[in-house]
């Protein structure tokens, strides 16, 4: 038992909880306190103190990473999210698998970008931290796992616990000492690269989105309404930045690991990252109008303040488990639900009180906004972004309704629409088109001031280029939907108007073409989103005509495909043909036939029955052992056209101890079109099982027989001394025929084993070909008449059901995301050197 | 009357009016009778129902009726209510459809017959390792 690993973590978790408390009692002072030399004693304090935090945040990391690198099971972190066979990169998924750990992670990232604020800054230093410093104590207490004595109140779950106080297990009353031999693993959905990468990607977008907030929160502290925008704005578009390429990169691994047929399902848990991404990007518009013209401070403030609460308020959707039915991925809950309130309701209630006790303080401009001002474009954009969250927000805060209304005695039961995914869409679209077109026309009024006939001129030619390049793919692609056609035409008019703007300004200051590209990058998502969701189609269409009950309608289409083994179909305008199932290898790249290997008691370790080879390239030779990933199977499915091999997909099913059975595609990508496929239904094991009755045949050793229709002989009768990889002890002696059968594409191997016991019974091992629904024994071996008896058994060939969609132009969406993130690094360096300036010029 | 004036008068008539609309799509929970007298006043909309596999006496799930061509299935449900109602998918059986203990039902009524958009499974067992494998 390793205690001192565990005991020092938490240790740390106690000093960072302390060390958050007195760094916000220390830099509360500094704020308040007039008097200079002790303003600078408690800024002192502070600065130490939130040193000392940060400190301990990275002793906490540093511990858990520890425990679940050497693997000490005797922790529940690391029994119930790893084992010793995850490869070393996924450990580090391990760390934010759990609730806890991503807590950790977004401490993590709180404390490093404290320590760049207290770098960066002088004047803000103590109110910001103040801010800065609160929050990470509500974040430190929820893994602070301590039970007051007598209330039986339980403050947060820490990840220090151990397993026999976590799991109460009988093992632990006989034997406390007991540590399992291996963990319960890392879920295979995650073992993935993406997810390596996204959470900390999203975390750190969700920290970021803290210092505009904390920069707010201390201009109307310090009645400094006006200066804290210039600093705070850098971080807004570094936040928007970083969220936006967090969320992208979940729908990127959705896109290519989940089967439900695309990026973006509308799951509460995306939605609850979206409304405060589209709030955040509406701040950013907001907080610049500002800085150029003094108006919209007030809805500046709102925003920022409105981006911080709903990042809160979706950490509480996620992990209070008030999700419950309606999510598919939302996390278990910890029992945390009381503090997550209190943390939301402590932030709500301290902005909303400075903003309404400050309200009449805060400047705002009496003058009329001009029609042909961009601040009134912008402000209608922000408005749109909005709406566009809102839209979102209510039904997905309808859980909380239910919950509610069940407090104070009534039985509302709202759900989410049956289709969601249509229900988003129909209201989405249209806030997406006035997106698209705010985006086209307001960059115009970005530049100068313009007015009536000056707009018409510089509109004309993106707008009529736009108008007749929608008509023209209207009438290629057969776009028949008028919500389409205008989504399409106003992705196409921003991308075009931006397109120009931006050609004006490389030419001058390509410094500032930062809002001219992200801008290029919406339109592109925009079209790339409408054609490859508005157009995604079912290819692999049921057409046998069997049915299973006469009541159903004719409505009642099927988009799933049936596939034998080697029974070819039409599909997409490609010849298919299923080949089987198949297994990867662990060390090597490609795909190996489960007919070829043979499985021994190590489910993770195999031995190769023949010579195996793919794609020309031998990977194991006879008999050598080799580990595999035992609960992935792909199927191997080969696409032709006219003959001939055009490409061959192998979609996944994985056994998955916390989904069940999870279906990851194989998508085939071309520049246009994507070919979608997943498998909607395997073989079900009754079904591998469902043997026929038995033939016995006997047959001279060197003849050629039938198997179930196929030929087959006996290549090879040999003595064999290891049975699935174990050594067979001197009372035993195995026969094992090497029988060769003919299949429609290629030979397979089945290698019946008949066991002689000297002194107890032996045993027969059939040898199976699942491809071919054959299976064969062998029962006696006859020397005086060189003939052997076998007993052939079949069953139905192999089959799997799938699904396949044809995406066309996802490519544009990725695009328009690396264009928009590309504009988004632009700006963010205009505001760096803008920051530069102003710290050489002292003023910061 | 200022322009802001309007413009706030506009926002809250788009915010009103997206509570609303979304008040009417929404889905609700419901049993199968309810669910009945929803489709026979001629709405369509699709509802959530919430209930279990049927089974018999020793607990073996009964009246699952797979198509011959794998990729479509019918089944017995029991709501909460304790109303039986045969409930057809139009995608093959999911994984673990046998196991669940709990199953939530999306769609609505054609007919006489129910035909499911899309099936919710809970296994509770699974989600929660109760059991550690000390024997390991």
């Amino acid at each position: 038992m390793h205690y001192f690993i565990g005991n020092l973590g938490h240790v740390f978790v106690i000093v960072s909880f302390v060390a958050a408390l007195v760094a916000f009692f220390s830099y509360f002072k500094a704020t308040v306190t007039e008097d200079l030399e002790r303003k600078a004693g408690w800024l002192l304090n502070g600065k130490i103190s939130f040193y000392v935090h940060a400190f301990a945040v990275m002793g906490i990391v540093v511990t858990l990473f520890i425990i679940i690198k050497n693997h000490y099971f005797e922790y529940y972190y690391a029994y119930s999210h790893s084992d010793k066979k995850l490869p070393s990169h996924y450990l580090i998924s391990t760390f934010w698998n759990g609730q806890e750990g991503s807590f950790l992670l977004w401490m993590f990232w709180h404390a490093v970008l404290g320590i760049v604020i207290i770098l960066t800054n002088k004047f803000w230093e103590s109110p910001v931290m103040t801010v800065f410093s609160a929050v990470q104590a509500f974040l430190t207490s929820m893994i602070l796992g301590i039970v007051i004595p007598g209330l039986e109140l339980k403050i947060g779950s820490s990840p220090f616990i151990l397993l026999r106080d976590a799991m109460p297990d009988p093992i632990f009353t006989i034997q406390p000492d007991f540590i399992p031999q291996d963990g319960a693993g890392l879920n295979p959905l995650l073992q993935n690269y993406w997810m390596v990468i996204h959470p900390p990607t999203l975390f750190l977008g969700f920290a970021a989105t803290l210092v505009p907030f904390s920069f707010c929160i201390a201009g109307l502290w310090l009645r400094r309404y006006r200066e804290w925008v210039r600093p705070a704005l850098p971080w807004s578009i570094f936040a928007g930045a970083v969220l936006g390429l967090g969320i992208l990169m979940g729908g990127y691994w959705a896109y290519e690991t989940l089967n439900f047929g695309g990026y973006w399902n509308w799951d509460p848990v995306e939605n609850a990252v979206y409304v405060p991404w589209l709030i955040l990007i509406a701040s950013i518009h907001t907080m610049i109008t500002y800085k150029n013209s003094e108006t919209a401070l007030k809805i500046s403030i709102i925003l920022v303040v409105t981006v911080f609460i709903l990042i809160l308020y979706s950490t509480f959707l996620t992990r209070s488990g008030v999700l419950g039915d309606s999510s598919a991925h939302s996390f278990t809950d910890l029992g945390l639900s009381g503090q997550l309130l209190i943390y939301l309701f402590f932030f709500l209630v301290v902005a909303v009180a400075f903003i309404i006790t400050r309200w009449k303080e805060i400047p705002s401009s009496k003058e009329e906004i001009s029609t042909y001002s961009r601040e009134f474009w912008i402000f209608v954009g922000a408005t749109v972004l909005c709406f566009m969250g809102f839209q979102v927000l209510y039904p997905t805060s309808y859980p909380v309704f239910n919950q509610i209304s069940a407090a104070f005695g009534g039985s509302l039961n709202m759900a989410l629409p049956g289709d969601q995914v249509v229900f988003f869409s129909s209201w989405q679209i249209w806030f997406a088109i006035a997106v698209g077109i705010l985006s086209a026309v307001g960059q115009f009024f970005w530049w100068k001031k313009i007015d009536k006939k000056e707009l018409k001129n510089q509109l004309f030619l993106p707008f009529t280029i736009a108008l007749l390049a929608t008509m023209v793919i209207i009438n290629v692609s057969s776009v028949r939907n008028i919500s389409y056609a205008l989504l399409l035409f106003s992705g196409l008019f921003t991308v075009i108007s931006n397109g120009k703007i931006l050609f004006t300004v490389l030419k001058s200051s390509p410094g500032l073409s930062g809002g001219a590209v992200a801008h290029i990058g919406v339109g592109l998502i925009l079209v790339g989103v409408l054609f490859s969701s508005g157009y995604s189609t079912v290819v692999s269409l049921n057409n046998t005509g069997m049915l299973i009950s006469r009541q159903l309608s004719e409505e009642f289409n099927r988009d799933n495909l049936l596939l034998f083994v080697h029974e070819p179909r039409e599909m997409a305008g490609y010849e298919i043909e299923y080949l089987g199932e198949r297994i990867e290898p662990r060390h090597k790249r490609g795909y190996v036939k489960k007919s070829d290997i043979e499985y021994t008691d190590d489910p993770y370790t195999v031995i190769a029955k023949d010579d195996i080879v793919f794609e020309n390239k031998k990977l194991f030779s006879k008999g050598e052992h080799f580990e595999i990933f035992p609960e992935n199977t792909f199927y191997e499915i080969e696409f032709r056209k006219n003959g001939k091999v055009v490409f061959v997909q192998y979609p996944r099913l994985q056994v998955n101890p916390r989904f069940g059975n999870m279906a990851s595609p194989d998508v085939n990508r071309k520049a246009t079109l994507d070919l979608y496929t997943h498998v909607s239904a395997p073989m079900t094991e009754e079904a591998k099982e469902d043997w026929g009755e038995p033939e016995e045949l006997r047959i001279k050793r060197s003849a050629q027989f039938f198997a179930n229709d196929y030929v087959a002989n006996v290549e090879d009768l040999t003595r064999v001394y290891e049975i699935s990889g174990q050594q067979l002890d001197s009372s035993f002696v195995a026969i094992r025929a090497t029988v060769l059968v003919q299949g429609e594409r290629q030979n397979y191997i089945a290698d019946p084993t008949l066991i002689i016991g000297t002194q107890s019974r032996g045993g027969i091992i059939p040898g199976v070909i699942p491809e071919l629904g054959l299976k064969i024994s062998l029962l006696n071996v006859h020397p005086q008449t060189d003939e052997l008896t076998l007993n052939i058994q079949a069953r139905q060939k192999d089959w799997v059901v799938i699904k396949a969609m044809e995406k066309p132009w996802v490519n544009i969406l990725w695009l328009g995301t690396l264009v928009l993130m590309a504009g988004f690094g632009i700006a963010m360096m205009r505001r760096f050197r803008e920051f530069r300036l102003m710290k050489e010029k002292g003023l910061e | 009357m200022k322009k802001s004036h309007i413009f706030i008068i506009v926002i809250i008539a788009v915010a009103v009016g997206i509570i609303v609309s979304s008040t009417n799509e929404a889905s609700t929970y419901v049993t199968f009778s309810e669910a009945q007298q929803i489709a026979a006043t001629g709405n369509a909309k699709s509802i959530h129902v919430v209930g279990e596999l049927k089974k018999d006496d020793s607990g073996k799930v009964i009246g699952i009726e797979a198509g011959a061509d794998k990729v479509s299935f019918s089944f017995v449900m029991v709501d909460e209510g304790g109303e039986e109602q045969q409930v057809f998918y139009n995608e093959p059986m999911p994984q673990d459809f046998i196991r669940s203990e709990k199953v939530v039902v999306i769609g609505s009524y054609k007919g006489e017959s129910f035909h499911a958009d899309k099936i919710l499974l809970k296994c509770p067992s699974k989600y929660q390792e109760q059991n550690l494998n000390a024997g390991v």
